[in-house]
């Protein structure tokens, strides 16, 4: 069935006639304006685009149906999310460009996708909050002058390309942006404090003390950074750039993990969320790589766990949405609208909630409330209970957040998730380290 | 049959007008004759065609492209086997892989064959034997996955069967290796694959005339000396058919590995798995060839010292 014809399609199987339909639905859009529920952003296609279906799918937000739920809500468009894993993405993204309107996916994974064509270059323009969006993304720093972790795949490094049509990232800022960041965080080591006591530097990972308890996460772009951070931070190996490691660097660092794994240091590597999380309650592992939702799941679980802020500085990444290339017309119409709906509060208070931290902070604030955005940005004790988005109880009242406000947490940022130069050279010799 | 028959009844030359008739029906009828047995193996063909051949064809083809970070490259080249055949990981995983098959082959074998053994010579009736084969197949009820990670609450540093030894005072500090370590990856393995082992087994042991074993009793032989003797060759083919069964899973694991291991072991499947998700399809195309030419090989020692298609 061609694209172009889904919506009428739907139309004529459910038996009513179309135009009796867009009567209803006008009728309703109206009386919803009317009476306010919709809110702050215009709706100028919200007739055309009333039955448009975008597929979208990633790893992140592709996640949560709440979020294709309110779009459908608020702008009748139907989201088909599809969830995948890391590796999934990138593979389905350069393998099968037309499967998709819609992708959910991390910056580091661009220098992958980007080089193939399939991502089509957004249109600044059109995206009615860009300058809202913080300026991580846009400018590089978290405020004026302050630049923010400059190693790995920083977002600035890959948010821009040359024109409409290119594949070239742009070192200086245009008008085609590669992605509209959704989602974000800065990673550190979760801990079991009431085993580990207090700790402030990534080089406990391979603290002997801690033999037999550790692990570290076994997504090899990824976990060579934790393992860099640590390695650094033990003064073994010194980086040009931790993102972006030359072979004699990588070979160091591996013979590290390496030389500790034959030594009994690693309970496990773990893969997946939940293996972190099952690791962490269970106490096989005490100190390990970790996200923090997962961390969230291990104290939701009454087991205490921190994610615990160290010197050296963050692992943080990011991931966003991007358009497919073949996406045109009345889709392409309906997915700005549905990005520009992403960035306009409702979605980005539903992220802040879960610990991440959305693209625009200023919308999302008006969706939260005050003591909702101390706890979570400014870092300041929480006065009633914290509930997540599904309304459990995260935090007591008196909690404080792990590492504190935005700016402390995002302004120490050392590195980002990256894919190397190296990366052939490093998938091989991080294999060894598992086969060792 | 029909044709090949009318053939037969008319052996000899026809003659005058009847007989060219006859004769233009014969030579209609023996080339039906003549396709038959082609029509009858077709559909298995076609499909074993489709499904098995074309796509290891295939995976043949692309064992030989090249491939870049996002694309894959038509050409013909050798680097894909080079590399794998450099690298000093190959052969540390392949080994590991063998250590693994060889160790769950001989487990899975003993615990087996004593099973199909009780099940076939000590229940004596044929309703308890079924009854009691039911039972072996109960947990296939639940997927492999769900039974394999059972295991890891069971045998975790604070699971049920370390807390229970300390409760008992029999160890102070639990046992490190018993989760997440290559015992509780054969564990696992031997738990999935004995039925495997224990089906055929069964069966043929279940086809050993009887009164061949009276006959070594009779003939003044122990227990022990009938099982070696009798038993045990008879159930060769049974033996042979499970340990393939046996071996190939084991070879082409890569989930149990990974989850018992807790991520510390590899395996072959598990390289592919990892080759597949950085997008080297080539490379896991090559690594596939070569691990089907390896099981290849072992299968075919083993049609070596039995052969199952005599004994059967």
């Amino acid at each position: 069935m061609p694209r172009r014809n889904k919506h009428d399609a739907a139309v004529g199987n459910a038996g009513i006639s179309r135009r009796n339909l867009l009567r209803g639905s006008a009728a309703a859009i109206g009386l919803a304006a009317g009476s306010g529920a919709i809110r702050g952003f215009p709706t100028i296609w919200a007739q055309n685009i009333k039955n448009v279906r975008l597929r979208q799918f990633g790893t992140g937000v592709s996640n949560i149906n709440e979020i294709a739920a309110k779009a459908k809500e608020d702008l009748g468009i139907t989201i088909e999310m599809a969830a995948l894993d890391s590796d999934a993405v990138v593979q389905r993204a350069i393998t099968q460009p037309r499967s998709f309107d819609v992708i959910d996916c991390e910056y580091w994974m661009l220098p992958k996708i980007v080089p193939s064509g399939n991502l089509q270059p957004m249109d600044t323009r059109k995206i009615k909050l860009f300058d809202e969006i913080v300026p991580i993304f846009t400018k590089g720093e978290i405020a004026p002058g302050k630049k923010v972790g400059t190693q790995g795949t920083a977002p600035i490094k890959v948010a821009y390309l040359t024109g409409p049509d290119s594949t070239q990232f742009a070192k200086e800022p245009t008008e085609w942006f590669t992605l509209v960041p959704t989602i974000y965080n800065a990673d550190t080591l979760g801990i079991r404090p009431d085993i580990v006591g207090k700790i402030d530097s990534w080089k406990e990972l391979l603290n002997p003390k801690f033999k037999g308890k550790a692990s570290i996460l076994n997504i090899s772009s990824i976990g060579i950074m934790d393992a860099a951070m640590v390695c650094e931070a033990m003064g073994e190996v010194k980086y040009g750039d931790k993102g972006n490691m030359t072979r004699e660097e990588i070979d160091k660092t591996i013979k590290i993990l390496i030389e500790a794994k034959k030594a009994g240091q690693f309970r496990a590597f773990w893969k997946t969320f939940d293996e972190s999380v099952n690791l962490m309650t269970s106490g096989e592992v005490v100190i390990q790589s970790m996200w923090s939702p997962a961390v969230a799941a291990v104290r939701a679980k009454g087991v205490p766990c921190e994610y615990v802020p160290l010197k050296e500085g963050y692992r943080a990444w990011a991931g966003g949405l991007g358009l497919s290339r073949a996406l045109t017309g009345l889709e392409r119409d309906a997915a700005y609208e549905y990005i520009n709906w992403y960035l306009s509060g409702w979605v980005g208070a539903f992220l802040n909630r879960q610990g991440y931290y959305s693209a625009v902070l200023s919308t999302a604030k008006k969706f939260m409330t005050e003591d909702e955005w101390g706890f979570w940005m400014e870092g300041k004790p929480a006065k009633g209970e914290i509930k997540d988005p599904f309304g459990r109880v995260m935090e007591k009242p008196g909690a404080v957040r792990d590492g504190g406000s935005f700016e402390q947490r995002m302004g120490a940022v050392a590195c980002w998730n990256a894919v190397m130069d190296e990366n052939r050279y490093m998938v091989q010799k991080w294999n060894e380290f598992i086969a060792a | 049959m029909q044709p090949d028959l009318a053939a037969e009844r008319n052996p000899g030359w026809p003659h005058g007008r009847l007989g060219l008739h006859l004769l233009s029906m014969r030579v209609g009828r023996s080339r039906v004759a003549a396709a038959a047995p082609y029509l009858q193996v077709a559909p298995l063909a076609a499909v074993l065609g489709v499904f098995l051949v074309f796509p290891i064809a295939l995976i043949a083809v692309v064992s030989f492209w090249d491939y870049t970070e996002y694309a894959l490259i038509p050409d013909f080249t050798f680097r894909n086997y080079w590399e794998l055949f450099s690298s000093v990981v190959t052969y540390k995983t392949y080994l590991s892989t063998l250590r693994f098959a060889a160790i769950t082959w001989a487990v899975t074998l003993v615990v087996g064959f004593t099973v199909a053994y009780f099940l076939a010579f000590h229940v004596r009736t044929l309703k308890w034997q079924m009854t009691l084969f039911l039972v072996c197949t109960i947990p296939f009820w639940t997927s492999n996955i769900i039974r394999m990670i059972s295991w890891i609450p069971f045998l975790g540093r604070n699971g049920i069967l370390n807390s229970t030894l300390i409760a008992m005072g029999v160890i102070r500090e639990p046992l490190e290796f018993l989760l997440f370590s290559e015992f509780s990856t054969v564990l696992a393995y031997v738990h999935l694959y004995a039925l495997f082992m224990v089906v055929p087994i069964f069966n043929s042991m279940m086809r050993i005339d009887r009164s061949l074993i009276e006959a070594a009793v009779d003939c003044g032989a122990s227990g022990w000396r009938v099982v070696r003797e009798v038993v045990l060759p008879l159930s060769k083919p049974g033996i042979a058919i499970g340990s393939i069964f046996v071996v190939t899973l084991v070879m082409g694991d890569f989930v149990t590995v990974r989850l018992m291991s807790g991520g510390q072991s590899t395996s072959v499947g598990l390289m592919m798995a990892n080759q597949l998700a950085y997008l080297q399809y080539p490379a896991a195309a090559a690594n596939a060839i070569v691990l089907l030419a390896v099981v290849l090989l072992i299968v075919a020692a083993m049609m070596r010292i039995v052969d199952i298609r005599k004994e059967l």
